[in-house]
C-alpha cells in the first residue's frame, strides 16, 4: 500500500504548452489525499489544460506528474486508469447503448482477455447506478436522457471505475442550478463516503467555494492563489484573476464565501 | 473465436444475447449459402454428392468439378466476404463514422492502380500477361495497396492519428489514384482495358486454390488480433479523452485496428478485385440487426461471407450470362441499406 503521506497527485516543475503557446512554466502543485480541490480562473487561464496534464491526456513539455509518488510517464495507461479516473468536458454518447452498458465501460481498466467480466464488475456497476440515482433508468437508451440525467450517468461511469483519484472537467456545464447542485453533492458524497480524492474545474466561484476544501486560482500562466475558499476568495484576488469588482460575504446557507459582484452605474449604449 | 469473445463480453448485458443470436443466425445463413453455392451451377451437386466427392467415392467428373471449380470459388467468396465485413466493422467503429469503409484508407485504390498497371503495362506481351493474371496481379495489388495505406497513414500522422484527418487524407489520395487508374485505362489497348475493367468490378471467376490460401492465412492471423481489440473499440466510442482515461492506449489501439483493416482488405482485393459495398453494408446490417451502436465483429464477418457467396451465386447462376460478383453486391447491397435506413427512421418516428 502507498504511504498515506505521499500526495495523491503532484505536479513537479511542470511546463505545459500547445504547439506555440506556453500555458504554464515551472508549475508545482500538490494534491492531498482525500481532499476536494477545485481549479478556478477566467476563460483561457489553463484550468482544463492543467487538469488534462494531471490525467496524462496532455504530455508535458517539461517536468512531470506523479501519481502516488510515481511519475505518470512510463506507466501503462491501463495501470493509471485503475487508480485515476477523468471525466472530460464533452464525452461522446454512443448510439443504441443503454445506460447500464455505458456505465459498465467504466470497468474497462479492470478487465483483460484473461480477466473477463465478473460479479465484482457487475456489483460495481449496480452500486454506481444506485449511488447516482439512475438505477431505474438503467435500461434506457443513453441518448434519450436529459442533460442532468446524462451527466449523472457519466459520473456513474467514473464511480464504477472505482479509482482513489477522480478528475472532473467542468462537470456542471450546461446544467441548470438544481442539477449543478445535484452533481456537486454527488461529488462531495463520493469524497465523504469513499475517501476519493477529487480535483475538478468549475466556473461558478460560489459553488466552488461551497463544495471544495481547497481552491486553486489560475491565471497569467501561474497559480495566483491557493488555499481554503475563505483564504483565496478575496476582492484582491478576484480583481487580479477575473478583473472582477466584487465583495465576498458569508453564504447565509452554508457560511462559505459568496461572491457578490458590485454593479457599476449603467452606461449609455 | 470472435463469436466467443463477442458473446463473452456481451453476456453481461441483455443486448449481448441479441448479438449472440444474430451471430448464430449469420453463421447458419453462411452455411446455407455455402451449400447452395456449391450445389448450384452447370452441374447440380447436392450435399450428398459433395460429401461423397470429398470422401473420394464419387465419380471422377463430379470430384473434378467440385475440387477444381466449385469449392475454391465458394471458399474464396466466404473468405473475401469475411475479410471485407470484418475490415468494414473495424473501420466504421474506430472512425466513429458509418460511412467510412476500408477504401478510405487507400488500400483499394492503391491495389487498383497496381493491378491495372500490371494488366496494361505488363500485359503488352500477352504470354507474360496470362501468367501474370495467375500470380502477378494479386502480388502487385497487395504491394500497391499496402504501400498506399502506409502512405495515407503517414501523411495523416501528426503526433498521433486523428480519424477525421485520416479520412480526408484517404479521400485525397484515393481521388489521385482513381485518376491515375482512369489514365492507364485510356492508354490501354481494348483487350487490356476490358481485362482491367473486369478486375475493377470485382470478380471471382477463374479463382483457384492459389487465390484461396493467402486470404485464408490472413484471415486466420488477423481475426484473433482484431478480436483482442473488441473491448477497446467499444470504449473508444466515448471519445479520445475518455478512452485514454479508461486505459485504452489510443495510438497503439488505432494503429492495430487500422493495420488489421488494411491487411484484411488488401487480401480480399488481391483475390477478387474490389467487391463493392460489402465492407460498407454488412457492418451496418449487423449493427442494426443486433440493435447495437457499433457493428459486432463476428456477425459482420459472417454476414459479409454470406453476402458475397450469394451475390456470386446470383451473378453466375441466376442470369443467362455471368455478372461479376462486385456488380451484384453493389446492385443488391446498396438498395437494401437504403431500405434499412428508411425503415429505421419510420420506426423512430412511430416509437
Amino acid at each position: 500500500m502507498t504511504d498515506t503521506r505521499t500526495p495523491a497527485l503532484e505536479a513537479r516543475d511542470l511546463t505545459l504548452a500547445y504547439e506555440h503557446a506556453v500555458v504554464f512554466e515551472h508549475l508545482d502543485l500538490t494534491i492531498e489525499r482525500g481532499s476536494v480541490t477545485t481549479f478556478v480562473g477566467s476563460n483561457g487561464s489553463g484550468k482544463s489544460t492543467l487538469l488534462k496534464a494531471l490525467a496524462r491526456l496532455l504530455a508535458p513539455r517539461a517536468g512531470s506528474v506523479l501519481l502516488d509518488g510515481e511519475p505518470l510517464h512510463g506507466q501503462s495507461t491501463r495501470a493509471i486508469a485503475r487508480r485515476l479516473a477523468i471525466l472530460p468536458q464533452k464525452p461522446l454518447t454512443p448510439s443504441a447503448t443503454s445506460v447500464r452498458d455505458l456505465v459498465s465501460r467504466g470497468r474497462h481498466p479492470h478487465q483483460s482477455l484473461l480477466r473477463p467480466w465478473t460479479t465484482t464488475d457487475a456489483a460495481a456497476v449496480e452500486a454506481a447506478l444506485a449511488a447516482t440515482g439512475i438505477a431505474e433508468l438503467a435500461d434506457r437508451d443513453a441518448a434519450s436522457l436529459s442533460g442532468g440525467q446524462l451527466q449523472r450517468a457519466w459520473i456513474a461511469l467514473v464511480l464504477a471505475q472505482e479509482t482513489p483519484v477522480v478528475l472532473l472537467d467542468e462537470p456542471t456545464t450546461f446544467l441548470d442550478l438544481s442539477h449543478q447542485l445535484d452533481v456537486l453533492r454527488l461529488v462531495r458524497s463520493m469524497n465523504a463516503e469513499r475517501g476519493t480524492t477529487i480535483v475538478m474545474v468549475l466556473h461558478d466561484l460560489s459553488l466552488a467555494a461551497r463544495f471544495s476544501d481547497r481552491l486553486v486560482v489560475l491565471g497569467q500562466g501561474r497559480v495566483l492563489a491557493d488555499g481554503t475558499p475563505w483564504h483565496v476568495l478575496t476582492p484582491g484576488v478576484l480583481r487580479e484573476a477575473f478583473a472582477l469588482d466584487a465583495m465576498v460575504i458569508p453564504d447565509p446557507a452554508t457560511g462559505t464565501p459568496l461572491v457578490v459582484p458590485h454593479e457599476p452605474a449603467l452606461r449609455s449604449i | 473465436m470472435i463469436a466467443q469473445l463477442d458473446a463473452r463480453t456481451g453476456s453481461r448485458r441483455r443486448r449481448g444475447s441479441r448479438t449472440a443470436t444474430v451471430t448464430i443466425a449469420a453463421a447458419i445463413a453462411m452455411l446455407a449459402a455455402v451449400v447452395l453455392g456449391v450445389a448450384i451451377g452447370s452441374t447440380w451437386l447436392p450435399l450428398g454428392d459433395v460429401v461423397r466427392a470429398l470422401l473420394g467415392i464419387a465419380d471422377r467428373t463430379q470430384e473434378f468439378i467440385l475440387l477444381t471449380f466449385r469449392l475454391p470459388r465458394v471458399v474464396c467468396a466466404v473468405l473475401v466476404g469475411a475479410c471485407l465485413g470484418l475490415a468494414g466493422a473495424l473501420t466504421q467503429t474506430f472512425s466513429r463514422n458509418p460511412l467510412a469503409t476500408p477504401d478510405i484508407l487507400g488500400v483499394t485504390s492503391g491495389a487498383a492502380v497496381g493491378a491495372v498497371a500490371t494488366i496494361v503495362i505488363g500485359g503488352g506481351t500477352y504470354a507474360v500477361g496470362s501468367s501474370l493474371l495467375g500470380f502477378g496481379i494479386p502480388a502487385v495489388a497487395t504491394v500497391f495497396g499496402l504501400a498506399t495505406a502506409a502512405f495515407v497513414y503517414g501523411l495523416s500522422w501528426r503526433g498521433g492519428v486523428d480519424s477525421y484527418r485520416l479520412i480526408l487524407t484517404g479521400i485525397g489520395v484515393t481521388a489521385t489514384l482513381t485518376g491515375l487508374t482512369s489514365y492507364l485505362l485510356l492508354q490501354a489497348q481494348i483487350t487490356q482495358a476490358a481485362a482491367a475493367a473486369h478486375w475493377l468490378t470485382g470478380s471471382l471467376s477463374g479463382v483457384s486454390w492459389t487465390s484461396v490460401w493467402p486470404v485464408l492465412v490472413v484471415l486466420v492471423v488477423v481475426t484473433p488480433i482484431a478480436a483482442a481489440q473488441s473491448s477497446a473499440l467499444e470504449v473508444s466510442g466515448l471519445g479520445d479523452d475518455l478512452s485514454v482515461g479508461l486505459g485504452v492506449a489510443l495510438h497503439r489501439h488505432r494503429l492495430i485496428v487500422i493495420a488489421c483493416a488494411v491487411v484484411l482488405t488488401s487480401a480480399a482485393v488481391s483475390a477478387s478485385g474490389p467487391v463493392d459495398f460489402v465492407a460498407f453494408v454488412t457492418p451496418q446490417l449487423a449493427a442494426r440487426l443486433a440493435r447495437r451502436g457499433r457493428p459486432p465483429l463476428a456477425a459482420s464477418a459472417l454476414l459479409g461471407a454470406s453476402l458475397v457467396v450469394v451475390a456470386d451465386l446470383v451473378g453466375r447462376a441466376a442470369l443467362p450470362w455471368e455478372v461479376p460478383v462486385g456488380i451484384v453486391t453493389a446492385i443488391v447491397g446498396a438498395p437494401y441499406l437504403l431500405w434499412l435506413i428508411s425503415r429505421h427512421r419510420s420506426q423512430e418516428r412511430t416509437s
